[in-house]
């Protein structure tokens, strides 16, 4: 049951991160694939009717892991508190420019609103992957499974590490490059012409970005944290999700060569959720590693709540997950394909 | 590790309650646009369309500032509360988990349609929308007064061998006796609170004599639902949910009306300061009898003092929950005034020429808002010095390795952000009600996203 348990909320926060990612994604090469307000307007569009969905998945997949896990919640939330105020800060101002930058024309009025919003979707993009940065490497928990993270010590992953250090940096660069990708990829599905030319030019260079990084990071990783491996060696099953992963970056430069936007997007899309399965697969049964002494690792079978807690959510959360999946499928449709502004809102009318 | 304590409550209580501002104004707005929708597609009248339109984009801008200032909430569960976090968590985290995914998605995905799917999807699927909005926000509604009732009085749970709590039946806690008069007590407060804010845009149009062909419409309604809402919220949901803090809370009890000392015959002290050097109230107008027949419906029935209780289950702030239920009361008292003298004149058809009248219910907007701070600060003032009633003191829910340096610093992050926000969503608010109704064009997807 807490295996189960431990596959839902995981699976909750991979496509928080593939839907939310792509308007991240979106926040970040903004600046650069939109020069007029009319094809900044067109990006906009193509995100609003759905960003806001998609940051529900996030809260959603905090109440979750607050439900099965309340240890681990209690823990991570108050271990990371500098940087989990820093989110909450970044995403508040990033909800809110977009409903603000439209409410005037004013040019400066759009600038500085069109700065923040792409300034806090870089900054969320490199924190979403300095956090998994943070989850790999681990935290010093102490006996009674809390502990408090600095934002920074010595840059280095060691017994008492900040929440930035050369590995999580590197994580957290590979979140935005990845991010970026994604985010690049979707607007080349989502507009036409010169942003459409503009968004694929930089997807192209993005994946070469990403390969580099990821190999990096795949590297670095038994510096940081040898344990990982052991899920793989006990079970070689796990390679799968890896080969997912780097079987999407394949078709990725494949699709991207052959400008197919629709199939590229679901290759940056698959390539988010292998490697964040893959790492899930590699951290299980531990929710938070602990740096110092192993017992003190918050695990499944630790960190849970009774049996018949966990039952009794499972009954409701097939039903929530049906219905959410059920009207998901139906706004996506009806806002599928490419945006169009309003006949009153194109240049010159 | 006492002053870290301080600001974890200081920063919950600030966020909490600028959080709730946007959230009050939403779930009653909700309905009244399922109201509009319904009378736009029934009768084909394109005016309650227009109508509608207008108050979704106010909708939109509070549900968005709504949504940023509630991430916070969940969030400091964990990062100020994590003993509590870890303690309740097996209880709680059933609701609020199912808030996420039951109501949150909900909202989400049908306010996107609401707003931008009108042209493309035609007046039934619009319809559709808003009833989802309404039941989602409502049901959010539903699973936050069910935690907090749950806080207020635990029921259908068990100690595990760990010493924290699991839940035993989910419909106990959806059954909870506190939930069921604290839930349409807030639901009313929120009806009353987006009634009041559309008759006070009505009467500001009327009398600034601009967007003529709506003011009729946005007085009638506002007037009609503040005066059914304010109703309610004295009886029978705000009599009865007082009756159940004399119940199972009854020192909060006490401390709400200022009864130091036993009496019998208890009256209700109208004005007054609470002296806590000599335990007694301090210039107090008082009507004799009524507290011991609202009650207990027997005039010499005996009140419990506060004194009778132990200093330490005391509200540790009997002051200014005193304060907080008068101000609570006395408004709710002036709204049943000031709503039943305006149906009287809407019904005698002089509301619309009455200035006085259009001035009092213009000026009138802010008070919802602040009696229903007032009743939030009641019931969380009330509950202390418990995080859990009975079970978990608030001083053993901090986070035990947040040092109160951290703490502060966020305090005044979250203080410097939210008055920023505050501004912004006046100006916002206030221009849109300037530009009205008519400023609202078939389809504008670019205008008031959230």
């Amino acid at each position: 049951m807490e295996t189960l348990w431990f596959a839902i909320v995981a699976l909750m926060l991979a496509i928080y991160v593939v839907l939310d990612g792509f308007d991240f994604g979106t926040g970040i090469v903004y600046l650069f694939v939109a020069r007029t307000d009319a094809e900044r307007r067109t990006v906009l569009q193509s995100i609003e009717p759905v960003w806001d969905g998609n940051e529900v998945w996030l809260i959603a997949s905090g109440g979750l892991l607050f439900m099965a896990f309340p240890r681990v919640y209690a823990s991570v939330f108050s271990g990371f508190y500098l940087a989990l105020m820093l989110v909450l800060w970044l995403l508040m101002l990033r909800g809110i420019s977009l409903p603000l930058r439209s409410h005037l024309p004013n040019p400066l009025w759009r600038t500085f609103w069109d700065w923040v919003f792409a300034g806090a979707s870089l900054l969320l993009a490199i924190v979403l992957g300095a956090t998994l940065g943070n989850l790999v490497r681990g935290v010093p928990l102490n006996a009674e499974g809390y502990f408090f993270a600095a934002l920074w010590t010595d840059f280095l992953p060691g017994p008492v590490p900040g929440i930035l250090d050369w590995y999580t940096l590197l994580m957290g660069l590979e979140g935005a490059a990845i991010l970026t990708l994604h985010g690049a990829d979707y607007l080349a599905m989502k507009t036409e012409g010169q942003v459409r030319d503009r968004a694929r030019r930089i997807a192209s260079l993005g994946q070469w970005a990403v390969v580099m990084l990821t190999l990096v990071a795949i590297l670095a990783l038994p510096l940081v944290q040898p344990g990982l491996r052991r899920n793989y060696d006990a079970h070689p099953l796990g390679y799968g999700l890896l080969l997912l992963a780097l079987g999407s970056l394949a078709c990725h430069f494949y699709w991207r060569r052959r400008q197919q936007d629709g199939a590229t997007f679901l290759a940056s899309s698959l390539l988010i959720l292998g490697l964040l399965g893959s790492t899930a697969w590699g951290l299980y049964p531990n929710l938070l590693i602990s740096t110092g002494d192993p017992t003190h690792s918050l695990t499944v079978s630790n960190a849970a709540v009774s049996q018949e807690g966990l039952r009794t959510a499972l009954g409701w959360f097939l039903v929530g997950f049906s219905l959410v999946a059920a009207y998901s499928v139906y706004v996506y449709r009806c806002f599928l394909g490419k945006v169009v502004l309003p006949e009153d809102e194109r240049p010159g009318a | 590790m006492a002053s870290a304590l301080l600001y974890d409550r200081l920063q919950f209580a600030f966020t909490a309650t600028f959080h709730y501002l946007f959230p009050q104004l939403t779930m009653g707005l909700a309905l009244l646009i399922v109201y509009f929708k319904s009378r736009a597609l029934w009768t084909g009248d394109d005016h309650y369309h227009l109508v509608a339109r207008f108050w979704i984009k106010i909708f939109a801008i509070s549900f968005a500032f709504g949504v940023v200032t509630g991430i916070p909430l969940e969030f400091q569960f964990g990062t100020n509360w994590a003993r509590f976090a870890n303690y309740a968590g097996g209880v709680i985290g059933q609701t609020l988990g199912m808030e996420g995914l039951f109501a949150f998605f909900l909202e989400s995905s049908f306010l996107g349609i609401l707003l931008f799917g009108e042209e493309k999807l035609g007046a039934r699927v619009h319809w559709v929308a808003a009833v989802m909005l309404f039941l989602g926000s409502w049901l959010s509604g539903w699973l936050i007064i069910a935690t907090n009732a749950w806080m207020q009085h635990p029921v259908a749970y068990r100690v595990a061998a760990d010493g924290t709590l699991h839940v035993t039946s989910l419909s106990g806690l959806f059954t909870n006796d506190w939930l069921l008069w604290q839930y349409p007590h807030n639901m009313a407060a929120s009806v009353a609170t987006s009634a009041f804010v559309m008759a006070a845009v009505g009467a500001y149009y009327r009398l600034s004599g601009s967007h003529a062909l709506y003011a009729k419409t946005f007085l009638r309604t506002g007037v009609v639902a503040a005066a059914l809402a304010s109703f309610l919220l004295l009886f029978p949901t705000g009599h009865e949910a007082g009756k159940q803090v004399f119940a199972y809370q009854p020192a909060t009890g006490a401390a709400f009306e200022g009864v130091f000392h036993n009496e019998t015959g208890a009256g209700i002290v109208l004005v007054g300061q609470p002296n806590m050097d000599t335990l007694t109230i301090d210039n107090a107008i008082t009507v004799p009898w009524a507290l011991s027949i609202l009650v207990y419906q027997r005039a010499k029935a005996e009140v419990r003092g506060l004194d009778t209780f132990p200093r330490d289950t005391w509200p540790d702030n009997v002051p200014l929950l005193y304060y907080a239920y008068h101000i609570m009361i006395g408004l709710g008292t002036l709204f049943v005034a000031v709503t039943g003298t305006a149906l009287v004149w809407l019904w005698r058809g002089k509301l619309f020429d009455c200035p006085w009248l259009l001035w009092v219910l213009m000026l009138s907007a802010p008070f919802p808002y602040i009696a229903t701070t007032a009743g939030w600060m009641t019931a969380e003032l009330g509950r202390q010095p418990w995080l859990v009633h009975g079970l978990l003191r608030t001083a053993d829910g901090a986070s035990p390795l947040v040092s109160s340096g951290n703490a502060l610093f966020t305090l005044i992050g979250f203080v410097g952000l939210y008055t920023v926000l505050g501004l912004l969503f006046l100006f916002l608010i206030f221009d849109t009600i300037n530009k009205g109704p008519a400023a609202t064009p078939q389809a504008q997807p670019t205008e008031g996203r959230p």
